[in-house]
C-alpha cells in the first residue's frame, strides 16, 4: 500500500486536532506514517495512533527548535526518500505552509496549501480550496511524485481508526546550512483558557462597536463554551491581543456557529469567517454590509443584546 | 540603473564600489479585494477584469525596507515585481512611497506560473540585482499563500525570517520578531538573507507630493525571461504540477432572519436560535 507522509503539529507533545483530521485524510491514501518534530514526539504517538498512524517517525535534533522551517524541510525531504511516500499532508499552519513550501521547490513536488478538502487515490490527488474570501471554490489536480498538500482545519471530522503507531527515531541528518535562521529568543504566552480559537464549535467575535469593553463578548462565549475572536480594528486599538484576531491577516475560522457582534464585516474580515455554517451578527447599523451574510441578523446594540441572550441561556440551560 | 552593477551578487560583501546594502522588497499587483473577482476560463486569476494595486500587505514590505535603509549608512531599496503590463502601478506606488529604483519581470510566457515557478522567477531577479536583503510581504491578498518567501529563499539557499512583527538589521545580522499562539520568538541570521514582515509591523506610510513628484524620475528595469538565469526551472502554465479543474462562485448567501432589537427582542431571537440549532 503507498505510503503516506503526515506532519504532526503539537505543542510540547499534545497533538492539535488539525493534525488528526489529516490523518483521518491520510488514511484514505494509504497508511499514514506520522512524523513529529522537536521536544515532546514521542508524546504524540499514542494519540497518533488512535487515529491511524501506522508508525510514528520523531525527528528530535535540536536543530528543529532552534532554528526556523528549514531543518524540517531536510528532515521530511530525507524521510519522503527512505519511505517513498506518495503523499505529504500537513495541517496548515503558518510554519507548515513553509515547510510544504520549501518541500515543493526542493524535490520538484505538486503544491497545494490551505486545502479544505482532499480527495483521490492511488496515483491521483485532487483538492478543494476556498480562495477570494470564500468567494470561490477551486479545484485542482496536484501532480508531481510526491504530491505536498496543506489542509485547513475542520475540512474533515477526525475519525478514530487504531493503528500500531510503533515509534521510531527517524534517522535524518540536519546540515549546518539549514540552522541559519536561529530562534535565540522564545517567551511563552499566557493562554486564556478558552477553546482554541480555529478548533472551536462556537466562536464570539467583537469588533469596534465593543468601544474596547469585550466583557459582554467573553460572558456569551463562556455560557457557550465558545472561543472569543476579534476584528483588526480591536485588535489594532488593543483590546484584544494578535492571536485572537480573524480574517485575512489573522486567523481562518469556520465554526458550526459564528456570532459577529460589532463588526461591520469588511472583506478582510470575511475572508476569515464567511465559511462558518451559521452567522449571527448583532450590530446597530442595519446596513452594515455582514448583515448579507448572516442568518441570523439582530439589529441592536451589542451592550444590551449580548448580556440578555447570557441570561437566557442561563436560564435554559437551568 | 546600470545593469553592470546589478549583476553583482553580493556587492556589498565584494566590491567597495558598490559597498551599499542592497534591499530588495517583492511587491506583487493584485486585483483589488473590494471590486469584483473571479477567474479566467484557464483556471488562472482574473488580472484585467478587476482593478488592480499594490498588494496592501507588500506596503508593510517597502515601509519596513525603508525603515532599514534609514538605519544603515548606505542602502538603496528596489521594488521588483513579477506580472503583466499592469503590475507596473505597483512599483509606482513603491516608488512614491520612497523605493529608490524598481524591476519589472513582464514576460508572456510567465501567465499561469504558479508559487513553485514564481519563487525561481523572483530568485533568479534577485540574483541578477545582487540583493544582501530581501524584504517580503506576509502573503498575497490575492488568495496569496504566504509561502513565496520561504520559496525564493530555498532558491537562493538564504536564511528565511518570516512573518516579522519586528524588523532590526545590526551590522550583517538581520533581526525579527515571530509571534505565533504560544510563543513570541527573536529569530536572526547573518545576509544575505530573506525576510516576511506582518501588517503588525507598523502602519506603512501614505505617498507624500514630494514622492510622488521624485517617483516619475526614479530608474526602472523591464526584464523578461531572457534577461534571467532560471536555473533550468521551467515556469507558465503548462510547467505548472498543480492544474485548476474548476472554479466555482459560491451562490449568494439566501437572505437570512433580520430583527430589530426591541425590548428584548434581540436577546430572544438569539436564544431561540441558540436552542433550535442544538448550540446549548
Ligand atoms: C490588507 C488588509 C488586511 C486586513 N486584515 C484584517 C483581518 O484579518 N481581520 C479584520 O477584522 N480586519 C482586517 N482588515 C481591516 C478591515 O478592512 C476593517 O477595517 C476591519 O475589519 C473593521 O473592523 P470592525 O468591523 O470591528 O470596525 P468597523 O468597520 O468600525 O465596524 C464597527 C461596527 O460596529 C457597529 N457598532 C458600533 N457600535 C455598536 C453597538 N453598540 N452595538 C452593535 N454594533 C455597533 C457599527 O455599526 C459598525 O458596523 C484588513 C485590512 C487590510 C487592508
Ligand atoms: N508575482 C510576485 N511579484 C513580486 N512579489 C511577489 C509575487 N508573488 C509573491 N510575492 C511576494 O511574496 C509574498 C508572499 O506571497 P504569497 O506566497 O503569494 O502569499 C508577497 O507579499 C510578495 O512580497
Amino acid at each position: 500500500m503507498t505510503n503516506v507522509l503526515v506532519i504532526t503539529d503539537h505543542i510540547a507533545g499534545e497533538v492539535t486536532k488539525p493534525t488528526l483530521e489529516v490523518l483521518t485524510i491520510a488514511a484514505g491514501f494509504g497508511d499514514p506514517i506520522a512524523v513529529a518534530f522537536g521536544a515532546g514526539a514521542e508524546l504524540t504517538a499514542t494519540r497518533l495512533a488512535v487515529y491511524g498512524a501506522t508508525k510514528n517517525l520523531t525527528v528530535t535534533d535540536e536543530a528543529v527548535d532552534s532554528a526556523l522551517v528549514a531543518p524540517k524541510v531536510e528532515a521530511v525531504a530525507q524521510l519522503i526518500e527512505q519511505t517513498g511516500a506518495a503523499l505529504v499532508l500537513a495541517p496548515a499552519t503558518l510554519e507548515l505552509n513553509e515547510v510544504a513550501g520549501r518541500l515543493a521547490v526542493r524535490i520538484n513536488a505538486g503544491l497545494i496549501t490551505n486545502a479544505v478538502g482532499v480527495t483521490g487515490g492511488e496515483g491521483s490527488v485532487s483538492t478543494e480550496q476556498s480562495v477570494f474570501a470564500g468567494d470561490w471554490t477551486v479545484t485542482a489536480s496536484v501532480g508531481g511524485q510526491p504530491a505536498v498538500v496543506t489542509v485547513k482545519p475542520n475540512s474533515v471530522a477526525a475519525q478514530a481508526a487504531p493503528a500500531d503507531g510503533t515509534v521510531e527515531a527517524a534517522q535524518v541528518t540536519i546540515s549546518e546550512g539549514a540552522k541559519r535562521a536561529r530562534i535565540t529568543k522564545s517567551e511563552p504566552k499566557a493562554a486564556s483558557g478558552r477553546p482554541e480559537l480555529t478548533e472551536a464549535r462556537i466562536v464570539v467575535s467583537g469588533g469596534n462597536g465593543t468601544k474596547g469593553d469585550f466583557s459582554a463578548v467573553e460572558g456569551l462565549a463562556d455560557v457557550l463554551g465558545a472561543a472569543v475572536g476579534a476584528s483588526r480594528v480591536a485588535v489594532d486599538s488593543g483590546w484584544y491581543p494578535h492571536s485572537y484576531q480573524v480574517g485575512q491577516t489573522g486567523k481562518t475560522v469556520s465554526p458550526q456557529l459564528y456570532i459577529a457582534a460589532g463588526i461591520s464585516g469588511a472583506i478582510q474580515h470575511r475572508a476569515g469567517m464567511q465559511t462558518s455554517k451559521n452567522i449571527v451578527v448583532i450590530n446597530s447599523d442595519e446596513e452594515a454590509p455582514i448583515f448579507a451574510i448572516a442568518d441570523l441578523g439582530i439589529v441592536g446594540d451589542l451592550h444590551e443584546v449580548l448580556p440578555q441572550a447570557t441570561d437566557k441561556v442561563k436560564q435554559i440551560k437551568g | 540603473m546600470d545593469d553592470g552593477a546589478r549583476s553583482q551578487p553580493n556587492a556589498a560583501d565584494t566590491d567597495c564600489e558598490w559597498s551599499e546594502m542592497k534591499i530588495v522588497a517583492l511587491v506583487k499587483y493584485v486585483p483589488d479585494a473590494k471590486g469584483d473577482r473571479g477567474f479566467l476560463d484557464d483556471g488562472t486569476v482574473d488580472r484585467e477584469g478587476a482593478d488592480g494595486l499594490l498588494s496592501e500587505l507588500d506596503e508593510y514590505a517597502i515601509e519596513q525596507s525603508l525603515q532599514i535603509k534609514d538605519e544603515v549608512d548606505d542602502a538603496e531599496v528596489i521594488a521588483l515585481t513579477v506580472g503583466p503590463d499592469d503590475a507596473a502601478d505597483a512599483i509606482k506606488r513603491s516608488l512614491q512611497m520612497g523605493a529608490d529604483g524598481g524591476v519589472h519581470v513582464n514576460d508572456e510566457s510567465v501567465h499561469g506560473s504558479d508559487a513553485v515557478a514564481t519563487s525561481a522567477i523572483l530568485a533568479a531577479a534577485v540574483r541578477k540585482i545582487g540583493a544582501d536583503l530581501v524584504v517580503c510581504g506576509m502573503s498575497s491578498t490575492d488568495g496569496g499563500m504566504g509561502v513565496v518567501p520561504a520559496m525564493v529563499a530555498e532558491r537562493l539557499d538564504w536564511p528565511a525570517l518570516t512573518f516579522g512583527s519586528e524588523v532590526g538589521v545590526n551590522g550583517q545580522a538581520v533581526t525579527i520578531r515571530r509571534d505565533s499562539d504560544v510563543t513570541s520568538q527573536t529569530v536572526e541570521a547573518e545576509l544575505p538573507a530573506v525576510v516576511s514582515v506582518t501588517d503588525q509591523s507598523g502602519e506603512a506610510r501614505y505617498p507624500s507630493m514630494k514622492g510622488i513628484l521624485a517617483a516619475k524620475k526614479k530608474p526602472v528595469d523591464e526584464w523578461t525571461l531572457a534577461d534571467l538565469d532560471l536555473a533550468g526551472v521551467p515556469v507558465g502554465l503548462d510547467a505548472a504540477l498543480t492544474t485548476v479543474t474548476q472554479t466555482t462562485e459560491r451562490p449568494p448567501k439566501q437572505a437570512g432572519q433580520i430583527v430589530t432589537d426591541e425590548d428584548g427582542s434581540g436577546a430572544q431571537a438569539l436564544a431561540d436560535f441558540l436552542s433550535a440549532g442544538k448550540y446549548l
